[in-house]
């Protein structure tokens, strides 16, 4: 019989990213319900030391797999390596993020585990002994309870910045383990030839706490400075709309929505987007919306907490500028 | 090298951009009601681009195959007027309500009765579930190499390169064929195409073969692994958006106000 939770932490450049402490929170709740064991599964090269970060956090375990193939990260090395493990130790539940990177991997690791995986869910239960996931589904339209039959273990993804952060404990600690695995070239299929970075180089916005969006209604890229002045003083990342980035304003790595990034931060202020189906696909789950649109009848006041009906190259300076007072 | 052959899997949604009041859940019979015409899934539409751009540059012929428990054939001659050259639906009762890894199975048993490709495109996700697991599952029970979310495909030597994009720009990634790629928007949009061409291709007298389970070998209904266990409209957020008045001056200060009452 399957035992245990298991979360896959997410790691960049050997540092731990957000979505990792919000997978092992959310994992420790549902290993409390099931009365079983935490295990984070942490991959990487010289990467051991980072793993008492997730004791405080509640994991029982930390399984590392250290390997310099495991560094930078690729998805044929990453479902290697996890799929073994999984298949050793039988996990009743397996958490990934529903980050880029992790739906990548949680994606190819369903396939090659053979289980089914609910994507990006904003709920986690355990019900009768067995896990329930909720998502959203049809842009957000409509949502899903979905259970697993026959599958496991169990798996899903939790979409970034959802699940809460437990306080840590730094009394607590978790048995550092090194993972048992085999890697062979074989295994690797595709091959990475170079990366290249998009000159953004921010933080990822589905880590951010707080983002100032801007949509058509910038009129252009020359100014979104405007938008970069209020972000710097409320400690907010840049996002844009579809529009924006297919107009070339804003690089790729810059959209919200479902055909880009899906967020959920603290505070998420649209400037100049309207509204379309799927820009509110990937921001409607934030939890304060600010819209800031001269069309009063705009979509996006409805799915907003606060609004300003007005001209943003008025009101964000503005705004920019009442901010910093509280600086 | 001789002409590659790709086959192009793309799935019909009711239009993602239909607004919310045209979207109702029958929670009894579990069912997503839209109220929208069918459309190709848009990174399906981005995997057919893909797949006509790699024709324009190497030389392709372009199969499409389209799954589903009754696929409008007029939806999808689009790919054809687009550019594919071969498109065939599988059709069946048995396609109703499927889930990731059996749509996938059902497709791989198609795969495998056409034969004979190099490279198979898929959306990377659909875009009424959003799940973004066929194409990757599909590439698994293929035992071919896979390449996620594709900002651009170029053939070389009897390999893809793909520009797949990674959270803080894009990686290059080869994979010699035959292989899988899923495609995602950066790719670009579906090439317009005029209302004629679009209305010969659908009045056209070509016929579009149409499969069943018996024609691919594969009853995907008794694969399914994953239960929906309840649907509802999406939980209300508690939003009655507070408008900010008076002077531009003034709304920036409130708001300003919200801000800090939210650190």
């Amino acid at each position: 019989m399957a035992q245990g939770v298991w979360t896959i932490a997410e790691q960049r450049d050997g540092e731990i990213r957000k979505i990792s402490y919000e997978l092992v929170s959310e994992g420790r709740r549902l290993a409390d319900a099931l009365g079983q064991e935490l295990t984070v599964v942490l991959l990487g090269s010289n990467i051991k030391d980072k793993a008492a970060a997730f004791g405080p956090y509640g994991a029982n375990k930390v399984m590392v797999a250290d390997d310099s193939r495991l560094e930078p990260y690729t998805t044929d090395a990453y479902v290697s390596v996890i799929s073994q493990l999984v298949k050793a130790n039988e996990p009743a539940v397996l958490l990934l993020g529903a980050s880029v990177q992790g739906k990548d991997l949680a994606g190819r690791l369903a396939a090659r585990l053979d289980v089914a995986m609910a994507q990006d869910c904003t709920v986690f239960a355990i019900e009768g002994g067995t896990l329930v996931a909720t998502r959203p589904i049809y842009a957000g339209k409509a949502y899903a309870k979905v259970t697993f039959e026959n599958s496991w273990p169990q798996m899903a993804t939790a979409r970034p910045k959802v699940m809460s952060v437990n306080e840590p404990d730094p009394s607590k600690s978790a048995e550092v383990m090194d993972a048992a695995f085999t890697l062979d070239d074989a295994d690797l299929k595709t091959k990475v030839m170079d990366v290249v970075k998009d000159e953004s180089g921010k933080v990822d916005l589905t880590e951010a706490d707080k983002i100032v969006s801007g949509g058509r209604g910038m009129k252009g890229p020359e100014n979104y400075y405007i938008l970069e002045a209020l972000a710097d003083v409320i400690g907010a990342s840049v996002g844009a709309s579809r529009s924006a980035v297919d107009a070339g304003w804003r690089p790729h790595s810059d959209q919200v929505g479902q055909t880009g990034k899906v967020v959920s931060p603290n505070l998420y202020v649209a400037c100049g987007i309207s509204g379309a189906i799927q820009h509110l696909a990937g921001m409607s789950t934030s939890k304060v919306i600010v819209a800031i649109n001269k069309d009063a009848d705009a979509p996006i006041f409805q799915k907003a907490d606060y609004g300003v009906v007005g001209d943003l190259f008025d009101v964000v300076p503005a705004l920019t500028e009442e901010a910093k007072k509280y600086v | 090298m001789t002409e590659i052959r790709i086959i192009v899997c793309a799935t019909q949604i009711p239009d993602p951009e239909a607004p919310l009041s045209d979207v109702s859940v029958d929670a009894q019979k579990l069912e997503v009601l839209v109220d929208a015409p069918q459309v190709i899934s848009p990174f399906d539409e981005n995997a057919l681009e893909a797949a006509v751009r790699i024709k324009e540059a190497v030389g392709a012929k372009i199969t499409v195959l389209s799954l589903g428990k009754k696929v409008s054939d007029t939806v999808l001659r689009k790919t054809l007027a687009a550019g594919a050259d071969e498109l065939i639906l599988l059709e069946d009762e048995a396609f109703d309500k499927l889930d990731s890894h059996s749509t996938a199975a059902a497709l791989a048993g198609a795969i495998q009765t056409v034969g004979g490709y190099d490279l198979i495109l898929t959306g990377r996700q659909a875009g009424d579930w959003d799940s973004g697991q066929v194409g990757l599952i599909l590439g698994e029970m293929l035992g071919l190499p896979c390449i996620n979310l594709a900002r651009e495909i170029s053939i070389e030597d009897g390999s893809v390169v793909v520009k797949k994009g990674i959270p803080e720009g894009y990686e290059r990634v080869k994979a010699t064929m035959p292989a899988l790629v899923t495609v995602s928007n950066e790719v670009g949009e579906l090439r317009y195409i005029s209302r004629t061409k679009m209305l010969k291709m659908i009045q056209g007298a070509r016929s579009i073969p149409s499969w069943s389970v018996g024609d691919i070998g594969v009853h995907p209904e008794a694969l399914q692994k994953m239960a929906i266990t309840a649907l509802s409209s999406p939980p209300d957020m508690g939003r009655d958006c507070q408008f900010m008045e008076g002077t531009p001056e003034e709304k920036a200060g409130k708001l300003a106000a919200v801000f800090m009452s939210l650190r």
